[in-house]
């Protein structure tokens, strides 16, 4: 299983969605997954791929593609600088 | 001057997961104490509570739901589900934001912090949940409540231990009463049957272990009586303004007429008789209700050396000569002690006394005890027409919380 089925294996789990709803170019507004909804799935993401997302990445995973995008990146130990710079540039997450 | 009048029960707790069963099990003198389940208590002093038996959360919430309820925030949904469908409200009909909620919890999400130290210092693991902190929070069944029906009125959550729900009903009486709200649903939720907590319970030495008799282990004011039992679930009643609920032709439980809360400001948990028979005055003056009136008492009743005395010494330091004639009984000999969700739980059975004309008794009675030598109701149900009734409960911190319902 690759990087991308894996998410959405852990997405569809997480937000208790019929399989099949997930789909690679999903976004998490189209899925209803809100704040709380998306930090419970990097916790999960974190569990699964042993992993620590940094914050400043989490920040920026608003779809399946951008979270397959910085987990790939994350888990083949490449620089993540620029997404660190680029979430900083974002809209910080609404969590509260 | 608002009066407010209690239009809804709701109850989901050992002897019933509504208020009729629970209500019927009290009056057959039935006990809902048996040996744990929810973990393996083998190694434990204390190895029995009064558990919702045989509870699967599946059955009531979908599972996205239930990733942010914790045990204590489901019961108070359960309860707070049959306070508002028994009411026969029309919330399509009502200002939102004149209906608000309180609800008490001695312990808040008990099981969700509970699995989360076994996590953290037991498993070593260095992430926790993200929903720990939203399923343990006390104010979590408030939340959950206003958010299942879109309740927008005044909302907040009780923690005072033991009095939790009957300081949550008292304020939400007074939302009511003071005109800031014209619905409330209050009570209380707990749901504290973990290791954990056991364990600490079991530290303070004043829980009966039952000897193998798991439901004769709770036997408030009997001579032999060997402490208390822990309970867990969930009591919620809706309160409504007199006239609101006239206009609407609502069922009419009976009248909230008086709440009644001090502070020992003594020992941290030793009862004193001046702190509690303060509150019951205050009941009964708010109610302008003279001692005499008074038939029934709910006592808090927990069964253990130092409160059942106590109480009694306070009842006849209020009652006088009429303590003797007015019937005390203590439901916890069968529903448990179930904490920051007693006092709903207990104010839903003497609602129903008053309705019924039935009061529950005092089960596992066996021994009179010369320091507790009032009317308690040894085991047997009784007939008798009640008009007005008290609940009382004391908590661990002095804080007591006393109820006053009247029959309209």
């Amino acid at each position: 299983m690759n990087v991308e089925e894996k998410v959405i294996e852990i997405i569809t789990r997480e937000q208790h969605l019929p399989p099949g709803v997930v789909k690679p170019d999903s976004t998490f507004a189209e899925l209803g997954i809100d704040s709380l909804d998306g930090v419970n799935i990097l916790f999960a993401l974190e569990e699964e791929f042993k992993i620590d997302i940094p914050d400043s990445v989490a920040q920026n995973m608003k779809s399946v593609r951008q979270v397959v995008d910085s987990l790939t990146r994350v888990l083949q130990g490449k620089d993540i600088s620029d997404l660190v710079e680029m979430a900083k540039q974002g809209t910080p997450a609404a969590t509260s | 001057m608002r009066r407010v009048v209690i239009t809804g029960l709701g109850v989901f707790a050992s002897l019933g997961r509504d208020t009729k069963t629970f209500f019927s099990n009290l009056v057959a003198g039935r006990s809902g104490v048996r040996r744990i389940t929810q973990f393996d208590p083998s190694g434990l002093s204390v190895q029995i509570a009064a558990e919702v038996p045989d509870y699967n959360p599946a059955d009531y919430f979908p599972p996205k739901r239930l990733d942010l309820l914790d045990r204590f925030t489901q019961f108070a949904l359960l309860a707070a589900k049959e306070a508002l469908e028994s009411s026969g409200l029309d919330l399509a009909q009502e200002d939102t934001t004149r209906f608000g909620v309180v609800m008490g919890s001695g312990m808040g999400g008990a099981q969700t912090l509970d699995s989360g130290y076994w996590n953290l210092y037991g498993k070593q693991l260095t992430r926790l949940h993200p929903f720990t902190i939203p399923k343990i929070m006390h104010n979590a069944a408030t939340s959950q409540i206003c958010m299942e029906y879109g309740l927008r009125g005044p909302a907040s959550a009780t923690v005072t231990a033991c009095s939790s729900a009957g300081h949550a009903i008292g304020e939400a009486f007074h939302l009511i009463k003071y005109g800031l709200a014209d619905l409330m649903l209050a009570g209380g939720s707990e749901a504290p049957i973990t290791y954990g907590m056991l364990r600490c319970w079991e530290s303070v030495r004043v829980m009966a272990t039952g000897d193998g008799d798991a439901s004769r282990a709770c036997r408030p004011f009997s001579a032999d009586r060997q402490g208390m039992v822990i309970g867990e679930g969930a009591g919620v009643l809706l309160l409504e303004e007199l006239e609101h609920a006239r206009r609407r032709g609502a069922k009419v439980y009976g009248e909230l007429a008086g709440f009644g809360m001090s502070s020992d400001a003594g020992h941290i948990t030793q009862p004193t008789v001046e702190g509690p028979a303060r509150a019951i005055r205050m009941a009964l003056e708010e109610a302008g209700v003279s001692p005499e009136e008074v038939d029934y008492i709910n006592a808090h009743g927990t069964g253990t050396r130092l409160n059942d005395p106590t109480e009694t010494q306070v009842i006849k330091a209020v009652f006088g000569d009429h303590a003797r004639k007015l019937a005390i009984s203590s439901t916890k000999s069968m529903h448990g002690h179930v904490m920051g969700a007693t006092g709903a739980v207990e104010l839903v059975a003497t609602v129903k006394a008053i309705e019924q004309g039935v009061i529950p008794p005092t089960a596992n009675y066996t021994q009179p005890d010369p320091e507790c030598d009032l009317d308690y109701v040894p085991n047997q149900a009784r007939q008798a027409a009640v008009r007005v009734a008290v609940s009382n409960s004391f908590a661990f911190g002095g804080l007591n919380a006393v109820l006053l319902v009247r029959a309209l």
